[in-house]
């Protein structure tokens, strides 16, 4: 064993080994990303289902509703704000679009299956992130650098159950019903953009919306709602509960870093799971 | 020696290449106060959440009542570790519930107790642990000292036999610590539960220890009495004892208990056969009383008035003190016989009686939680001693003679 293990040491001493170690260092960089990537996916995926189970469990209605209260309900406000614009700014746009091939009258089709189907659910969840999932990862970060998990598992209170459950719940519930009422708003949107203000038909206008909207683009719509917001909570609370665990830095530089990561993550992962999403349901 | 409570077996543990303990053996037993000391970063944190289970050992076992946690059943150890209790070193409340719910919260979350009874519960620790004022506040509009407390009621609503006690005083002054660990004693006492501390607060922790546990150089190398510990022989002593001790104890600023017998060695060196001694024991009567009244932090000032006062009278005709007990102060008057002893006591009694009962009251007063009034009376007692005499045979036969020597009536001070 002795033998070998010196035949070795001057095997990697050698220039030869000296250089394949400089060729293969970019690839061992890109390596150990994968490797990490693949770990915090696996970790994550079995953090999120702890934490699923754990929402049926005695004492946990209060804490749901208090967080459906916390990412849904101080969401409105602002949910309403995004989905009116963008419904007028697509109302202005296509407009002036259809226009040119005297299809004005397909306004409410256009206004309505684009909000129903991609922006309403891909824009709320970007929204909730920003303003909910990023607070969710700050709060989680901060209790953990200061002990008040650690607190939790001595008072044998399950820090999954007491803290992620809530919310994995409240993203749940809350991610769907803004979702619905992002369309809503952003129909009117479109409605005073296109129609009270470039004098498109009114009646056309709500026919189109009536009509072309089958339930399929609201279920489809919502059923995207609900995997964003699986995926915001999960990588929202993940981010704060292991900020602790960062290699590039410690104590409240953590916690900044995790929720900007957060909120990175949790945006990449919106837009890429739409796609994904959409073409199985398409 | 009863069975330990909690024992570690060859505990090591490890954070990457580097080792944090090293085959650590130590027993803890039920209904005692066990003191971890050590230099900061030796590790008694890490040991201390082994106990209680937010660590495992890479090596060794941890026995429960005789039988390792690692091959009890899971609800088993569950039942085990449910037994303890852990005060952080930063107390870790939710910043973002007031002090009640932060009390309340184990009550409602591990229990299925009814919303009334959990109410008397939390309001009985709050009472106890005098917070009534604040148990609506949040913990960063409270005091560090307020913020203690409020960790400390939590970590005894639910009535745990054991409680683990991360560096409670830290941060606080001498005499808020002192106010902390009197307090924990208290109720150590009343509840009797096993409490575990890690402190360095070198003498003053020794006055409610039991035992003493020394983490040096990632092993456990003495377990024992605080008495015990100071004829311990091991570079701890040098390196550790002696650099948190410092010359003097921090509430009263009178001789630790080591350099007064340094101190008394050197004079025993000095005298000749048949030179004489003497020794002053003083004792604040009814301490329990005291505390139950006025509070811990009054409690203390009181007590460090009363050293205060004694030091500054004994030092000027070149006696020497220090505090033997939480209550009780001992004084070395060298080169005099009982009689010289005795006409420096009336000198004494009479300055107390006219200034230094006065400063004591006035010094818990200020202190004080409520306005309740009490007497205050102190004791004392002398013996005479000789260079051949064991210096701890003349303090017991001076405690044996002591007597009421001033009293301040609570009629006088209103």
């Amino acid at each position: 064993m002795a033998l070998n293990a010196d035949s070795q040491n001057i095997s990697k001493s050698k220039p030869g080994w000296q250089l394949v170690t400089l060729l293969t260092r970019p690839f061992a960089v890109f390596g150990r990303t994968a490797i990490s990537w693949v770990n915090n996916l696996g970790a994550s995926a079995i953090f999120l289902l702890l934490a699923f189970l754990k929402i049926l469990r005695a004492k946990q209605l209060s804490k749901i509703v208090q967080q459906v209260y916390y990412i849904g309900a101080k969401s409105t406000m602002i949910i309403m704000l995004v989905g009116l614009f963008t419904g007028m700014v697509l109302g202005l746009q296509s407009y002036y679009a259809l226009v040119k091939f005297g299809a004005q009258g397909a306004l409410g089709t256009l206004v309505t299956l684009s909000l129903v189907r991609e922006l309403g659910p891909v824009l709320t969840a970007i929204m909730i992130t920003a303003r909910a999932g990023s607070a969710i990862t700050a709060e989680i970060g901060i209790q953990r650098i200061s002990e008040q998990i650690d607190a939790l598992d001595t008072m044998r209170i399950d820090p999954l159950r007491y803290l992620i459950s809530p919310r994995v719940a409240a993203s749940i519930i809350s991610f769907p019903l803004l979702t619905a009422l992002f369309d809503l708003i952003g129909i009117i949107g479109g409605y005073i953009s296109g129609v009270l203000l470039l004098g498109a038909n009114a009646g056309t206008y709500f026919y189109r919306v009536q009509a072309s909207t089958d339930m399929k683009d609201v279920t489809d719509g919502l059923i995207k709602a609900i995997v964003f917001a699986v995926i915001v909570a999960t990588v929202c609370c993940y981010q704060g509960y292991f900020a602790h665990m960062r290699t590039d830095s410690h104590g409240a530089k953590a916690v900044g870093l995790a929720t900007t990561s957060a909120v990175v993550i949790s945006c990449v992962l919106i837009l890429v799971s739409d796609y994904v999403v959409t073409s199985l349901l398409i | 020696m009863d069975t330990p409570l909690i024992e570690f077996k060859g505990v090591t543990k490890r954070f990457g290449p580097r080792i944090i303990l090293d085959h650590v053996n130590l027993q803890i037993y039920e209904g005692q106060v066990t003191t971890i000391i050590g230099l900061s970063g030796a590790g008694k944190s890490v040991l201390l959440k082994h106990i209680i289970g937010l660590l495992e050992p890479d090596e060794g076992a941890i026995l429960f009542r005789d039988k390792p946690l690692a091959e009890m059943k899971k609800s088993e150890a569950a039942a085990s570790l449910a037994q303890i209790s852990y005060m952080f070193q930063d107390n870790a409340l939710f910043d973002s519930m007031t002090v009640y719910e932060n009390i309340a919260l184990p009550l409602r979350e591990t229990t299925n107790l009814g919303k009334a009874e959990v109410d008397r519960r939390v309001m009985d620790r709050i009472e106890q642990t005098e917070l009534a004022d604040a148990a609506h506040k949040y913990p960063s509009e409270l005091s560090g000292g307020m913020q203690k407390r409020a960790a400390l009621a939590r970590a005894l609503v639910t009535d745990p036999h054991i409680v683990l006690f991360d560096e409670p005083t830290s941060g606080q002054d001498p005499v808020r610590k002192n106010g902390i660990l009197s307090m924990i004693a208290q109720y150590q006492r009343k509840l009797g539960f096993t409490a575990i501390l890690v402190s360095h607060e070198i003498p003053d922790v020794y006055f409610i220890s039991n035992r003493i546990l020394a983490l040096y150089d990632r092993k456990i190398v003495f377990q024992g009495t605080p008495e015990e510990l100071e004829n311990f022989d091991h570079p701890f002593q040098d390196e550790v004892i002696r650099s948190l001790e410092g010359l003097q104890q921090e509430l009263a600023g009178l001789y630790s208990k080591r350099q007064f017998k340094v101190q008394n060695h050197a004079q025993l060196k000095r005298r000749t056969r048949g030179e004489t001694y003497s020794v002053a024991v003083f004792t604040l009567e009814e301490l329990e009383t005291i505390i139950t009244s006025l509070g811990h932090e009054a409690a203390q000032e009181a007590i460090r008035s009363m050293g205060v006062y004694i030091d500054k009278h004994f030092s000027a005709i070149g006696g020497f003190s220090t505090r033997r007990n939480t209550n009780e102060f001992v004084t070395v008057l060298p080169y005099s016989d009982l009689t010289e002893a005795e006409s420096i006591l009336k000198d004494f009694v009479k300055d107390f009686h006219e200034q230094g009962i006065q400063d004591i009251w006035t010094g818990a007063h200020r202190q004080a939680a409520t306005d309740t009034c009490i007497d205050f009376v102190i004791l004392a007692g002398i013996a005479q001693g000789q260079p051949i005499v064991e210096i701890d045979s003349v303090i017991d036969s001076a405690k044996s003679q002591q007597k009421e020597i001033a009293r301040l009536r609570c009629d006088v001070r209103r």
